[in-house]
């Protein structure tokens, strides 16, 4: 029997936030339950990402998804109508085909994650400052990526305003 | 004896996909579609980071890679939000079974 650290009850706390925010998705039937529930999810996988010494990812995780991302959707609701009525549906056989298919998948993967040996040949070192660590990594060998995703971003942002900008021109 | 939680992250990752897939295939609203996706997006970046604790070669590359996948991902949150609009003012549905205007 394996002890209990404090990491393990940790991970154990965020991972049943996690899945409970995921399945929560799944089952709320109004959409804005829906985006608050996946908003805990992503709260809870920062708290992953602490745990796993990966300090700047998290407050980016929180930023973006838990501030951004669900914000944006919540918006997206707000803009567009969405019919209640015919959200207590039967369960029809696509869905149980999906469902099937799914948990065949996940019974792959739990197949292969048991198989696997990881045993990491160094320690892991984050850097005595992990966003120094990580900014010198960015602005030393990755350079190029990070002035393409800087690219990519500002394409985004302008396709974005010109696909929901209101056409007036027309009709 | 330490817990190795290695093969914990990696199986949690491997639900949260899971989900993530079950919700992108079967929902109707196009919003709860795009949460699902960036729910797989996220099973995708806990596993690049758990790797770069508990991989072989354990580094911050992960992390890094981690990064350019959450700018990825908000990039694609903000242009489905835009064509979602744009299309629900167009035909004012949100629901993905009717968006199937190439089919016909």
């Amino acid at each position: 029997m394996p002890t209990l650290t404090g990491e393990f009850i940790a991970f154990f706390i965020f991972a049943f936030l996690v899945i409970g925010g995921a399945v929560f998705m799944l089952s709320f039937t109004k959409v804005v339950h829906t985006v608050v529930s996946v908003a805990f999810t992503f709260l809870s996988l920062g708290g992953l990402y602490v745990l796993l010494q990966a300090e700047f990812i998290a407050f980016v995780q929180i930023l973006i998804y838990t501030g951004a991302v669900s914000i944006l959707m919540i918006f997206g609701i707000m803009l567009t109508k969405h019919n209640e009525d015919n959200a207590a549906q039967q369960w029809t056989i696509h869905e149980t085909l999906t469902a099937i298919g799914c948990a065949a998948l996940f019974g792959i993967l739990f197949y292969a994650i048991q198989n696997v040996s990881l045993v990491p040949m160094t320690a892991f070192d984050p850097g005595q400052d992990n966003v120094a660590a990580l900014g010198e990594l960015i602005f030393t060998e990755r350079v190029l990526p990070f002035e393409l995703a800087s690219v990519l971003l500002t394409v985004a942002f302008i396709g974005a305003i010109l696909l929901a900008r209101r056409e007036e021109e027309e009709q | 004896m330490i817990v190795n939680l290695a093969s914990s992250f990696l199986t949690l990752a491997a639900i949260l996909f899971c989900l993530g897939l079950f919700g992108a295939l079967t929902k109707r609203n196009a919003v709860i579609v795009l949460l699902s996706i960036e729910l797989m997006l996220n099973a995708v970046n806990l596993n690049l980071i758990a790797f770069s604790k508990y991989g072989i070669a354990p580094s911050l590359t992960g992390q890094l890679f981690s990064l350019f996948t959450i700018t990825v991902a908000a990039a694609e949150a903000a242009i489905g939000v835009a064509i979602l609009i744009a299309l629900f003012r167009k035909r004012g549905t949100s629901d993905v079974t009717d968006m199937n205007q190439l089919k016909r």
